[in-house]
């Protein structure tokens, strides 16, 4: 486990250093959400009832943005070698990895929905169903994506490729994160849409760092 | 049980291939021209479809063909990944693409039938959605199969890529059975099938037409694949031996 706190600490510390890359993160999500709008209209009924759907895909896209982050400047300073010789297991060293990656962009994801809810007039009773839905969900982000960042490192267009290999992934997160707050909004249960996502969470969890850990030690050969 | 080592060998499997392949080409020319003689003009129109039932023929096995094409390819995969095997490799290799184009056969027939039938060319169903999803991920593993210098490292990538992936494959299985949607659950089970054998036939002639199609293309491109590799390696041993081109990356 001390790789894994380790890890962890040193991309914190990383991230903390220079904040302006998980800011970015967090601007994108705002400005895209905020240019939906000028497409679709100012209308509040065909915000409201678009709102929840929104929130996540420019979640998706906002965690795609920053996947190269997650292995890539390791890999090129030749840091991954060393985090890969290091004593502890490599599947740790990647959860110390993930958990790095979203406390520093799903989180601060989660922290601006409620700004977002008002501008795209987000029905008030679906907050909460969508917030667990993110909290149970961005994780899953993290951890799939981990595995695409570390598939393309280094192959020609890293970046569009990472996209094609996860987006098709992310695809169940995104249907019952949206039915959560659907269901709040319908006042219907949206319990058993989370607990599917927490079914997902704790899946990707105990397979995604085993993939990207072969994907790793297959990029560091 | 058979040894599959004996089949592991490259230059065996090229000449058992060899003698296959004249077969499997006369298999699929007899078995398709019977398929499509009783799917296009034996069997009888269905009493609510009317003759659009016919795209059945080809969108079933296109659909089953995707499928077990995906699985067969997560197999190889992980042959690959544990044992290290060539041979697994190139049949991953060269399978994908066509398990591509069968999943973009059956789109794309499911599409024409669902106009008469649905009324539009697409709905956001379960089960469509998940093949479509099924087509993205061959479609990604072939772009990541192809997108690094070192064609091993593609391979090997891409072999990780399609375990990842191999999780969509139960939930397109089941998907009609989970959720209550427009496409149909399936009709053909365990237990006897829920149509009838007028239809059964070319539906099952068809199905092994598909397959014998499919050893077809898999043999020659694994032959490609083989000769493709022989040919790397004799051109990188060419241009090591040529002693006019620099010494760059040589140990002194």
């Amino acid at each position: 486990m001390s790789i894994f706190f380790a890890v962890l600490r040193r991309d914190l510390m990383l991230a903390l250093r220079s904040p302006a890359e998980s800011l970015m993160t967090v601007g994108f999500f705002v400005i895209a959400a905020t240019l939906v709008p000028f497409g679709v209209g100012p209308e509040p009924e065909t915000l409201a009832r678009i709102a929840a759907g929104l929130v996540w895909v420019m979640a998706l896209l906002a965690a795609l943005l920053s996947l190269d982050r997650l292995f890539q400047a390791d890999y090129e300073d030749g840091s991954l070698d060393l985090l890969l010789l290091s004593p502890g297991q490599t599947e740790i060293m990647v959860l110390g990895k993930v958990a790095a990656h979203w406390l520093t962009t799903g989180l601060p994801l989660i922290i601006s929905v409620p700004l977002l809810a008002v501008f795209l007039h987000l029905p008030l009773e679906a907050l909460p169903a969508l917030l667990a839905a993110m909290l149970l969900g961005t994780p899953v982000l993290s951890l799939l994506g981990a595995v695409g960042a570390a598939l393309a490192l280094g192959a020609r267009r890293g970046g569009a490729l990472t996209s094609l290999l996860v987006l098709p992934l992310f695809i169940p997160v995104l249907i019952f994160g949206v039915a959560a707050p659907e269901a709040a909004v319908a006042d219907l249960a949206a319990r058993p849409h989370l607990l599917i996502l927490a079914g997902l969470f704790f899946g990707a969890l105990v397979l995604s760092p085993w993939a990207a850990a072969a994907a790793l030690r297959l990029a560091a050969e | 049980m058979i040894d599959l080592a004996t089949f592991a060998n490259p230059a065996r499997f090229s000449r058992i291939a060899g003698r296959v392949f004249p077969w499997a080409v006369g298999a699929t020319a007899v078995l398709m021209a019977a398929g499509l003689y009783f799917a296009l003009f034996a069997s009888p129109p269905d009493y609510q479809q009317g003759e659009s039932v016919r795209i059945m023929y080809v969108h079933v096995p296109a659909a089953w063909m995707a499928l077990s094409s995906y699985t067969l390819l997560a197999v190889a995969s992980a042959v690959a990944l544990v044992w290290r095997h060539l041979l697994a490799d190139v049949v991953a290799r060269a399978m994908a693409p066509i398990g591509a184009c069968f999943t973009f056969l059956c789109l794309v027939t499911g599409s024409l039938w669902g106009k008469p039938m649905w009324g539009t060319f697409w709905v956001w169903d379960a089960r469509l959605t998940s093949v479509l999803v099924l087509f993205f991920l061959y479609l990604g593993y072939l772009a990541l199969q192809n997108a690094f210098d070192d064609p091993a490292r593609g391979l090997r990538a891409s072999a990780i890529l399609a375990l990842v992936g191999f999780v969509n494959v139960p939930i397109i299985k089941f998907s009609v059975d989970w959720w209550n949607t427009l496409h149909q659950p399936a009709s053909i089970k365990l237990g006897g099938p829920a149509i009838d054998a007028s239809m059964l036939v070319p539906l099952i002639l068809m199905t092994l037409a598909f397959e014998a199609y499919f050893v077809t293309v898999l043999l020659l491109r694994m032959r490609t694949e083989l000769v493709r590799g022989k040919l790397r390696s004799a051109r990188l041993r060419a241009a090591e031996a040529d002693e006019y081109l620099p010494n760059i990356g040589k140990p002194a």
